[in-house]
């Protein structure tokens, strides 16, 4: 009980910041919805059950040029199919002393920020944490979604364009302390970061779409770094049958990554 | 034919919900390659720095403004700021630019 109240707390506290990178995100958003033709309720409807930024602004275009069923879901596919991976990376991250049905829920709270904060924290997370990160970042999506909505432009651009750099200043925040303890991280991050403007410039490679860079991207970058540098495994001994052996060596996790 | 927009809501969430939802249920075992588990370790650096750069220098009104809050938030982060200050201190940066591209032009 106690256990599950911290973990919730520090949740919270991951998802303050969250939220509020949130709210000028979502504030535009709704502004571009009710441009688009869309009510307050349905745009606050398509932040509440789609909790995504990229995703929902790329719905937008389509949904205004009236396009087919098909092409929207193809779309949405594409676009978010970054959290594929996340998801990926999340199941591996949380505590399996938890009933598996948290997974339902823990997999509607997975964004591009609580998957930050969840993958960099030592050790394990329980639901709870991401339950904390999510009743903070979900009410901030779509309060900023139906106030963009209503309002329209309230806020002059020089403070929208301030605001919109906060959720890569927070990005920023996840990656790069960790750098200053395993060196090697810099070259990834910079890696990712050349080959994100390679696929942004060069003739040719800008036709593909953004969402599909960043998993690019994000595939190619890690796979050679852990080519280059692999992890050392600790507990391969213990593996011989998968499934329940496993459950202990999370604590051991964060001193095996710390070089 | 006018497609409702419920539909189109309806359908965006359910392909993003399966997306994040099926990994999550289908990675039912500790994974232990070691391959694997250094690319999901390496993952989330690539991404979000994938995510930050160059994207960030475009979201603001003036490119400069964009390399301003890009070395700012950088510079705080190197310091171990928090999230929340790191973020506050770059969009404070492109703040503070803004105006003075503004009151120089």
């Amino acid at each position: 009980m106690g256990s599950r109240k911290r973990a919730f707390i520090g949740g919270m506290k991951a998802g303050v910041p969250i939220a509020l990178g949130y709210f000028a995100v979502s504030f535009t958003f709704g502004m571009m919805a009710a441009q688009t033709g869309l009510s307050v309720f349905q745009s606050a409807l398509i932040s509440l059950t789609n909790l995504t930024s990229a995703g929902q602004f790329a719905a937008l275009s389509i949904i205004g040029a009236g396009g087919s069923l098909l092409e929207l879901a193809l779309n949405q596919l594409i676009i978010n199919l970054r959290y594929l991976l996340m998801g990926f990376s999340i199941s591996q991250k949380l505590d399996r002393n938890y009933p598996s049905f948290h997974k339902f829920f823990v997999a509607f709270g997975i964004t591009d920020e609580i998957y930050a904060v969840c993958a960099a924290r030592p050790g394990k997370n329980s639901p709870y944490y991401h339950y904390g990160a999510m009743a903070l970042a979900i009410p901030g999506w779509t309060i900023g979604t139906i106030l963009g909505a209503a309002a329209g432009q309230i806020l002059p651009q020089i403070v929208m364009s301030a605001l919109s750099v906060a959720i890569y200043g927070m990005f920023l925040a996840v990656i790069i302390p960790p750098a200053k303890k395993n060196h090697f991280l810099i070259p990834v991050i910079l890696g990712a970061m050349v080959l994100g403007a390679v696929f942004k410039y060069v003739p040719g490679l800008n036709k593909v779409s953004s969402g599909f860079v960043i998993i690019i991207i994000t595939v190619v970058v890690s796979a050679v770094a852990a080519l280059i540098r692999p992890i050392k495994p600790e507990a391969e001994a213990v593996a011989a049958d998968g499934e329940a052996s496993l459950v202990t060596k999370a604590e051991g996790e964060e001193a095996e990554h710390a070089d | 034919m006018q497609i409702s927009v419920y539909l189109y809501i309806l359908v965006m969430a359910v392909v993003t919900y399966l997306v994040r939802a099926i990994p999550l249920l289908l990675a039912r075992k500790e994974i232990t390659n070691t391959f694997v588990r250094s690319f999901l370790y390496y993952m989330p650096y690539a991404c979000l720095a994938a995510m930050t750069f160059p994207a960030i220098l475009g979201a603001t009104t003036y490119l400069i403004s964009g390399i301003v809050g890009f070395i700012a938030a950088i510079i705080a982060a190197y310091f171990e700021r928090s999230m929340i200050t790191v973020a506050l201190i770059a969009c404070a940066a492109v703040f503070v630019t803004e105006q003075i591209i503004r009151w120089v032009m």
